[in-house]
């Protein structure tokens, strides 16, 4: 099948979703008076570096091997006419242990209250990126899942259902390929909806404990949410404390918790 | 914001811990777990049919295996350095050509025209634009080969392999195996891989990496070995051959770094940084296939231009001095002649000479100063007329056979070579580099063991290595 392409008018491109990736503006370094503040996480070497790249225009240094991000990376952009400033973290597979690059990722993500958390997940290795999601969503409403390495999946054969993906989780996923550029477009969109609230999700939360344990979490977070009201992740708090997390524990001590409430 | 009400949650959370009891965290754990294998499962769809050859399985296997991992580490370095060698040959004279003996004397023309002053037109021209001249000449070309390629298989995929096949000897040498990743890094730059070391969490370890990141030739050193390489242990094989032996001795030199690394962190998690291995989960990413005009591009600016920014930076106030304390003449003799002179005792005792000494002293702020400096002061000790073009001036000889007849003049022998190769490996590490481990470790004392631990080294194995040559009846 062929398809005649004509030249469009410019117009016509403006309100076209295609046009979207020319909004983008990299804005580098250059990072004053940003509206939004986007956190980049995900597993190692899952090409969060590529993306930071694509959107901000600078060139941290990518490579083919987990642990190339010791510390956080910020950028900049401009989309829309909005400016948003983001943070690549370091890799981690979970937020529960206590290494350092985990506490790094952590602590940005439930101190630094971004607007939004991308969490770059890499297609061929699902099922062990969902892990890291999961909890992220334990912290945060406002996350999109960036399903990179899109290229490499079909290399491998794998088909991977994005929309269902986007309904059992609760939040928008976009596929991409960020090392071609790909999908790229479609995420730009995705951020600033759910950085402005536009879009409001409704995560998955993890279930399955037993309803003693439920019963102590739900107990604990209300507590949690009568001292310190507003705090938006009052349940992941309260897990936290019931896992014995004394890091969390100093916190709420500092009232560095209720600082951010 | 109340601090009774935050030690009542605490309470209340200590309180419901002794009720949901101890494997609370487990049961945490598995329920992600679960839940995301279900969503995982729900969201992919595998074809029919299985690819019946999965390449990327096949190539760990070959590239991780006992009997073939270290020989294909071993090629794949000597590849790599033969086409650096190789390649670098001809753009090198290129463009030696065009900086050293077309440019060259049509600035020393153009000075004379203006009438410039023969001190500043000797400074200027003949001090600080020769040494840069000079560094981008023979710095350049293999730089903007090496670096591509070690990018390309950085992109690829391979470096974490690497890391993979070390780990089991870098563990035994109580240290940590992602210390082959900050390590390759140094092949690079070493202040790069000091920082790169911050991949390592305990400090212990990371101490281990950083002090030992000196033993991976960087690419300061690699232009010495290379050149040291071609002239002498090249020379004396047939001429088809010659650059494959230089290859060779070039990646003995990397490997005896290697050893050393090992060697030393062993030493070290014995004595003063004793502790425990931690151990760690490497992944081994999928190989991927390198974005190549992506990659030549960003390795060309991001790591060639850099490196040599820093080289020219460099050089320029080096050339200078030289210069400077060639000229500077105190009765018979200039300050640099007095200074070899008086240096030469010391460095025959290890199988070196006065020169290579002072050079290296020089050199500290940027190893890539050392070979400019050992040629031009070599010239200048032994009294050369024929070539070069004066008192402390830096040059390019345009043929191999020219710069060993420098050497030969010199004094020079294969003990001369071996052993300055040798030195260039242990030696201190450059001031940037030492500037940066004060930064990452704040110690003042730490930063003092990596500066002084390897020129000990350098000093005992380059002296022992004399002795020994000369027992047994060497030259030299």
């Amino acid at each position: 099948m062929t398809v005649e392409i004509n030249t469009p008018s410019t117009e016509a491109c403006a309100i076209c979703p295609a046009h979207n990736a020319a909004h983008l503006l990299k804005l580098g370094v250059d990072m004053q008076d940003w509206d939004f503040v986007v956190a980049l996480a995900g597993n190692p070497n899952t090409g969060k570096s590529t993306v930071f790249n694509a959107l901000t225009g600078l060139r941290q240094h990518t490579g083919n091997w987990p642990g190339k991000t010791v510390a956080r990376a910020e950028g900049g952009f401009d989309y829309d006419g909005q400016r948003f400033k983001i943070v690549d973290l370091p890799g981690t597979y979970s937020l529960l242990s206590t290494t350092l690059d985990e506490e790094i990722a952590r602590d940005f993500i439930l101190f630094g209250r971004p607007d939004v958390t991308v969490v770059v997940v890499d297609a061929t290795r699902l099922e062990r990126n969902l892990n890291l999601v999961l909890q992220v969503l334990e912290i945060t409403d406002r996350a999109i899942v960036c399903l990179n390495l899109m290229d490499e999946a079909r290399r491998h054969g794998l088909q991977v259902d994005e929309r269902r993906l986007a309904r059992d989780l609760g939040i928008p996923v976009v596929p991409t390929a960020a090392r071609y550029g790909e999908g790229l477009s479609d995420l730009l969109p995705a951020i600033s909806q759910v950085a402005s609230g536009q879009l409001r999700c409704r995560p998955h939360r993890v279930r399955s404990q037993s309803s003693e344990l439920s019963g102590a979490v739900q107990q604990l977070a209300v507590q949690i949410e009568a001292v310190f009201p507003g705090l938006p992740n009052a349940r992941w708090v309260a897990l936290r404390l019931l896992d014995g997390d004394g890091r969390i524990a100093t916190e709420l001590r500092k009232g560095e918790l209720g600082a951010l409430a | 914001m109340s601090n009774k009400n935050a030690e009542a949650v605490l309470a209340n959370a200590e309180a419901l811990r002794w009720q949901v009891g101890g494997d609370f965290h487990e049961n945490l754990v598995e329920a992600i777990y679960a839940d995301a294998a279900r969503i995982a499962d729900r969201a992919i769809t595998r074809p029919q049919q299985r690819p019946r050859f999965d390449l990327d399985r096949t190539l760990d296997r070959l590239v991780t295996s006992r009997a073939f991992g270290f020989p294909l580490m071993l090629l794949m370095l000597t590849v790599v350095f033969w086409l650096t060698i190789a390649g670098a040959n001809v753009p090198s004279s290129m463009l030696a050509t065009l900086l050293l003996e077309n440019l060259h004397p049509l600035l020393k023309t153009g000075a004379a025209s203006i009438g410039m002053p023969w001190w500043l037109d000797g400074f200027l021209i003949d001090g600080v634009y020769l040494a840069m001249g000079w560094v981008i000449s023979v710095m350049l070309p293999p730089m903007a080969i090496f670096f591509p390629l070690f990018t390309l298989l950085e992109d690829f995929g391979y470096l974490p392999r690497v890391a993979f096949n070390l780990d089991n000897i870098f563990r035994k040498s109580g240290a940590h195996g992602k210390q082959a990743l900050s390590m390759a890094m140094g092949w690079g730059c070493n202040a790069a891989g000091v920082i790169a070391a911050r991949i390592i969490d305990s400090p212990r370890e990371r101490l281990i990496a950083i002090i030992t990141n000196n033993f991976a030739l960087c690419n300061g050193r690699w232009p010495t070995q290379i050149l040291v390489a071609t002239v002498f242990v090249g020379a004396l094989v047939p001429a088809h051959l010659g650059g494959l032996i230089s290859a060779l001795a070039v990646v003995a030199i990397a490997v005896l770094g290697v050893g050393l690394t090992f060697a030393v962190s062993w030493g070290l998690s014995r004595t003063v940084l004793k502790g425990e291995v931690s151990t760690f989960s490497l992944e081994l990413p999928p190989y991927r296939p390198p974005r190549i005009w992506q990659t030549i591009y960003t390795s060309i600016i991001d790591r060639t231009i850099f490196v040599l920014w820093r080289a020219i930076l460099w050089a320029a106030p080096a050339g200078a001095l030289i210069w400077l304390s060639s000229n500077w003449f105190i009765g018979e003799l200039s300050l640099a002649e007095h200074l070899v002179t008086a240096l030469d005792p010391f460095g025959l005792l290890l199988g070196l000479n006065g020169v290579i000494l002072m050079a290296y002293i020089l050199a500290i702020p940027a190893n890539e100063i050392v070979i400019p400096t050992i040629l031009m002061l070599t010239v200048l000790s032994a009294r050369m007329a024929s070539v070069g073009a004066g008192a402390g001036v830096m040059f390019e000889l345009d043929s191999l056979g020219g710069t060993l007849a420098v050497f030969n003049a010199g004094g020079w022998t294969l003990l001369t070579a071996i052993n300055l190769m040798l030195f260039s490996l242990i030696h201190n590490p450059c001031s940037t580099t030492i500037h940066t481990i004060y930064k990452e470790t704040g110690s003042a004392k730490w930063t003092l063991v990596s500066a002084l631990l390897p020129v000990a080294m350098g000093l005992a194995a380059t002296f022992l290595v004399a002795q020994l040559w000369r027992l047994f009846g060497g030259a030299g």
